[in-house]
């Protein structure tokens, strides 16, 4: 085991834990932000940067400080190390330059992406991005393709997190998609168009944090708060068969897997439940899916506030606001 | 001339056979080590012998050979990393095509006090006529008994092999070049694990430069505490420059470390001065990445002392007022250089050879080069200057590899001394549309010209 303390919050977790998940573990406002790491994909992270954070002791046998600002979601945590996330004016400003280059290509056309409403970069930029862009010359633009006859590639959108790329390799028995390219013109994509065609290549739309991979069954269907989403359930063969159903009256628009509060699937669905059961009548329906307050599609859905997990809430946010105050370290 | 080490015998004929290259004392350092020490005591050799990095970061090659992880079970790598590319080095293309029995040396010697029993040397694409000598001398060196099985009646066997890159910068950075070696799309790995813990096929891998490794050699036969004396300082023993640029003698140079810099410039051995009889206005010491100085603060450091040719002179006074050894890439400039026009030219290569993995680089590299192209060619604006600084800060240290450093380094530095010229370029747009705009009309800094007056 191993404490660890950031933003004034100590925790302890296992050996090899990262500071991503210890920060997780805490959870709130120190979680460190990730645009590309996901949990249930191996070796996922480092190419975003937007987790960076800082390390102001190594660890208690070691106690200098990190030179540069580290990736929280590849950094293993060690016995007494103190971390700095959202304390840290340094990482914020980081944070916000790395937000700044993400959205320097990206065409900020969410009036029409279908992704907006559950798009990461959305998110990430209200919180740490600026209203206005500093950057003047043409953005880059490509195609939009079919890869596999269900999904849609908008590669202008991409931000390479290469988390489709993981999915593939992990997920399914080969990899007919990958990364073609260099630097800014890299674009993910196949040598074959319509060549992805596998049980499981439905989750590349769910583990993109933006819309650049799109259910071609859903596109322009309705926008996502309109919808009701619904956890629901079937026996499938293939998968896990739990999914959330997103309906508008008895119609079922779209299948997808179930996001944590992190927008991150742990148990993945066949492209059999995604596609071909729009019917309500194929699924058991279990409730309402419960979606966070602070998100666009809560709207119109009330829920019961859990009495409990609000103090847990409050009791967190005063811990923090303690651990805002410590004093600044000796060595900036 | 100073004391000549790796190019000693550059100029006798044939000295890439193997005979010629044989009878002017080459392979002593295999048959010294492989006959009469084990490797541990050649590794202490280069310890003892101080030899610094010369691919640009300058680590202590010694301690980089004693990180290896020797404990494991897994076989283990040196790889050569010939992956020469950065803008304005070409040393190890000239050792290479000139004396290339001299890394191939210096590969078996190391790789013997690192046990290494399979070892590669990873070369650019580009350098595909060079790949056709090493393989001959490889070949030489297998029917001579010095590669392949038991080595000189040894029981030391080694099996070498040159490989073909496909012409990429970033795959000289170690993690890229190692995932290259594998096949792979030639991406960084994060680190940590060091290449010395899990590097090639995530075996305990050693990576070192052309001239690095055939350093060794010279090490092995006169020993490290006399390779030692050689230099100045940290800086022990020589190094290949490559000096390009606005001077009258351009070329490959081996110099003894701690050389005046003015020295080197100036005199007739080496530089023989600037063109044309102009006036020198920056320098660019050590390969595209490392910042830019003016003529003042590269011949003098901030405090006066004049400025050597060493690690330690070079980087005298941090980012602010020093600079770095690097690969040994000089790049003189006079004074009809433009300044933002030669930092538009990194910044492209720089856009061009990101791999695109990380977001900083990926899209500052970018960035840079479109405001800088704007700027050169008379469409900037006053905020342009600043933007630069600012978006060269965001890139430096937060990328997964040197590359965005790299980037960012020279962008940061040339502000830094140069702004009045920037400044310049968004002042006079109709003046800088032309291409040659400082020949026809050099700059001059103000308080130079408030001097005239």
């Amino acid at each position: 085991m191993a404490k660890v303390t950031i933003d004034g919050i100590e925790v302890e977790v296992a050996d090899g834990t990262t500071i991503l998940n210890a920060a997780r573990q805490i959870g709130g406002e120190v979680v460190p932000p990730a645009m590309c790491y996901y949990s249930s994909l191996k070796d996922t992270g480092g190419k975003c940067r937007v987790c960076l954070v800082k390390v102001t002791q190594g660890s208690a046998k070691d106690p200098r400080p990190m030179p540069k600002l580290v990736a929280s979601c590849r950094t293993p945590v060690m016995d007494g190390m103190v971390v700095q996330n959202i304390t840290s004016p340094e990482v914020l400003e980081a944070r916000k330059g790395v937000v700044e280059f993400l959205l320097l290509n990206h065409p900020l056309d969410c009036p029409v992406c279908d992704q907006a409403g559950e798009c990461d970069l959305q998110n990430l930029s209200y919180e740490h991005g600026v209203g206005k862009t500093r950057y003047e010359e043409d953005r880059r633009t490509f195609e939009k393709i079919d890869i596999g006859d269900k999904i849609k590639l908008h590669m202008t959108r991409c931000i390479l997190c290469y988390r489709c790329t993981f999915v593939a390799d992990q997920l399914t028995q080969e990899r007919v998609h990958g990364v073609l390219n260099r630097g800014d013109a890299s674009e993910i994509s196949t040598y074959i168009e319509k060549a992805v065609d596998n049980d499981f290549s439905g989750n590349m739309i769910d583990v993109c944090p933006v819309g650049a991979l799109t259910d071609k069954t859903f596109r322009f269907k309705s926008r996502v708060w309109f919808t009701k989403p619904l956890d629901a359930h079937r026996d499938c063969d293939k998968c896990c068969g739990k999914v959330v159903l997103w309906t508008k009256g008895d119609d079922v628009l779209r299948v997808s897997a179930r996001k944590d509060q992190y927008n991150e699937v742990k148990e993945y669905i066949c492209n059999e439940c995604r596609y071909d059961h729009k019917d309500m009548k194929d699924w058991t329906i279990e409730g309402p899916r419960h979606i966070d307050r602070h998100s666009v599609i809560s709207q119109n859905h009330y829920e019961k506030i859990d009495m409990q997990k609000l103090k847990l809430d409050i009791d967190r946010q005063l811990t923090f606001q303690k651990g805002k105050q410590l004093p600044e370290t000796t060595n900036p | 001339m100073g004391r000549q080490i790796l190019l000693e015998h550059i100029n006798v004929p044939g000295i890439n056979t193997f005979d010629v290259y044989r009878k002017h004392g080459g392979y002593a350092s295999v048959e010294k080590a492989l006959k009469t020490m084990t490797p541990d005591e050649v590794t202490e050799e280069v310890k003892k012998s101080g030899l610094r990095g010369r691919g640009g970061a300058g680590f202590p090659a010694g301690m980089k050979w004693s990180f290896l992880d020797r404990k494991s079970e897994k076989p283990r790598y040196l790889v050569c990393n010939a992956d020469e590319s950065e803008p304005g080095t070409f040393k190890d293309r000239y050792l290479m095509e000139k004396i290339p029995h001299v890394l191939i040396e210096g590969m078996i010697t190391s790789s013997y006090a690192l046990g290494a029993k399979t070892s590669y040397i990873y070369v650019r694409g580009e350098y595909m006529y060079i790949i056709r000598i090493l393989e001959q001398a490889i070949e030489e060196a297998y029917a001579k008994g010095f590669l392949g099985k038991n080595i000189l009646g040894t029981d030391y066997s080694l099996d070498l092999y040159v490989q073909p890159g496909g012409g990429a910068y970033i795959c000289g950075e170690e993690t890229a070049l190692l995932e290259s070696l594998e096949g792979k799309r030639g991406n960084p790995r994060l680190k940590p694990p060091f290449p010395a813990v899990a590097g090639l096929y995530a075996s305990p891998t050693v990576v070192n430069n052309v001239e690095t490794i055939a350093t060794v050699c010279a090490i092995v036969n006169m020993g490290g505490d006399e390779y030692a004396k050689i230099g100045i300082g940290k800086s022990t023993g020589t190094k290949l420059i490559s000096a390009s640029g606005h001077i009258n003698k351009p070329g490959v140079y081996e110099i003894e470390l701690g050389l005046p810099v003015e020295e080197f410039i100036y005199s007739d051995q080496y530089c023989g001065g600037i063109w044309k009889g102009r006036k020198m206005k920056a320098v660019v010491a050590g390969g595209s990445s490392v910042p830019i100085l003016p003529t003042e603060l590269i011949l003098k450091t901030a405090k006066g002392e004049p400025r050597l040719m060493s690690y330690e002179s070079l980087s005298d006074g941090g980012f602010v007022s020093g600079t770095m050894l690097g690969s040994g890439g000089f790049i003189v400039m006079d004074e009809t250089a433009c300044i933002v026009r030669n930092l538009w030219t990194f910044t492209r290569f720089y856009h061009h050879e990101s791999c695109g993995q990380c977001s900083p680089c990926r899209e500052g590299t970018g960035w840079m080069e479109k405001v800088l192209h704007r700027l050169e060619h008379g469409h900037g604006h006053e905020g342009d200057i600043d933007l630069l600084v600012d978006v060269a800060k965001k890139i430096e240290g937060n990328t997964i590899c040197p590359l965005g450093d790299a980037a960012a380094w020279p962008v940061a530095s040339a502000i830094r001394h140069f702004r009045e010229e920037f400044e310049y370029h968004v002042r006079y747009p109709e003046k800088v549309k032309n291409p040659k705009h400082f020949e026809l009309e050099p700059f001059v800094p103000a308080a130079a010209a408030m001097a005239t007056v």
